[in-house]
């Protein structure tokens, strides 16, 4: 190998890697969630409320959630079978809990294994971060709910939930 | 063998602007001869009837989402929003030109929704009404 080209192979190793830390460093910190990236889910879980980044909540939260449209929240979101099958697959893949999602065990501290918790307005990190938010900053009125989350993360479409 | 398929794939092209048009009204031609099953005295669809199912407070369903207005808002052609608080995109056909034309988001859409607000589902006569009011807004 001449030098040129083990520098190259050298250089392409070391940015790959750098590439891989960094989107570790996103991944592990509790103010980027990875968007939604799957159409149909998107569509179909994005219509009365942001459609929840996975990394949110773990599987069996939406193992849960999918087996239970008809009755969700007081809403019927039901789908038919193939595109439920299809939005369950996604949302499991990228699970907080998931293999890709490593970092991302932190924000199910508290959760205990045998529960498979809906809201992710009631995970105790959650509940935690938004300990210190004013009461006032609740009842505006273009919050709504606890669950717009869009209200007060203005960038949270695309996946960041830092302090704003 | 191939000119065939560029005619079509021209002819096609050509009658795009029309195409959102094409699907509504095939909804509306399924609503209409459902409507005169269930009632052989079906007169056709009013927008009249439609904007009254629009804005009118209903019981039977839930409570604070009386009316489609409740998410929808009292303008059609101006955006809504859910009790979560997203907005909703106008419902009127003239802003909102892609509205109703796959048929199975309508359906899953008005069975969520008259469900949530009259308690049961809309009758096929309701929902060419609704769709009737709507292409005059
Ligand atoms: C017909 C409207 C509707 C659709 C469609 C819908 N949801 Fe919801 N969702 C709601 C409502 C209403 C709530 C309760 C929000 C509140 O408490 O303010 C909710 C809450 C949630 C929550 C809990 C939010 C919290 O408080 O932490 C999750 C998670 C959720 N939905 C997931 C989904 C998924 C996944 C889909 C797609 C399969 C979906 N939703 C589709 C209406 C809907
Ligand atoms: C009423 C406004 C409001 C709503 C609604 C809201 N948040 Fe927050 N959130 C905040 C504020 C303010 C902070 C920063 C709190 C602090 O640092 O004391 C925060 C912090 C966070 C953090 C920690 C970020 C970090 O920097 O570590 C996450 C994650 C988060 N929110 C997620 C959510 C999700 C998910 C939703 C919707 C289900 C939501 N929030 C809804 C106001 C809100
Ligand atoms: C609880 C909130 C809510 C209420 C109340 C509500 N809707 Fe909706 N509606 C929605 C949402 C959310 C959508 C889908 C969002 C979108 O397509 O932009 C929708 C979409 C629709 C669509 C689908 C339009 C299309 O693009 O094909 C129809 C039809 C509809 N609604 C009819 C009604 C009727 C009829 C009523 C009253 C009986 C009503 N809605 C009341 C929330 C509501």
């Amino acid at each position: 190998m001449t030098t040129v080209i083990r520098s190259i192979v050298v250089g392409a190793v070391l940015f790959a890697a750098g590439a891989v830390m960094l989107s570790r460093a996103k991944a592990g910190s509790d103010e980027f969630f990875p968007p939604v990236t799957d159409p149909l889910t998107r569509q179909e879980c994005g219509g009365c409320h942001m459609a929840f980044p996975a990394g949110l909540l773990p599987a069996r939260s939406w193992q849960k959630v999918m087996g239970e449209l008809d009755n969700h929240f007081g809403d019927d979101a039901s789908v038919d079978a193939a595109t439920a099958r299809q939005i369950n697959t996604y949302l499991m893949a990228h699970a907080a809990d998931s293999a890709g999602n490593g970092g991302m065990h932190r924000w199910l501290r508290g959760v205990s294994a045998a529960a498979a918790p809906q809201r992710i307005t009631e995970l105790p990190k959650w509940v935690r971060e938004h300990r210190e938010v004013a009461r006032s900053d609740w009842t505006r009125k273009e919050v709504a709910s606890k669950a717009n989350c869009v209200a007060c993360h203005v960038d949270a479409e695309r996946g960041y939930f830092e302090d704003d | 063998m191939q000119r065939p398929l560029i005619v079509m794939f021209l002819a096609a092209l050509a009658a795009m602007p029309a195409a959102n048009a094409a699907p509504r009204d095939d909804i509306l031609a399924g609503y209409a001869a459902q409507a005169k099953a269930d009632d052989a005295a079906f007169g056709g669809f009013s927008a009249t009837r439609g904007e009254a199912l629009y804005r009118d407070r209903h019981g039977g369903g839930k409570p604070d989402t009386s009316s489609c207005t409740s998410c929808h808002g009292d303008k059609t052609r101006a955006a809504g929003r859910t009790p979560v608080g997203k907005a909703i995109d106008p419902v009127a056909v003239s802003v909102a030109p892609t509205r109703y034309t796959e048929p199975a988001k309508v359906e899953k859409w008005f069975r969520r929704n008259c469900r949530e607000v009259l308690g049961r589902e809309c009758t096929a006569r309701e929902k060419g009404d609704w769709l009737a009011f709507m292409m005059t807004q």
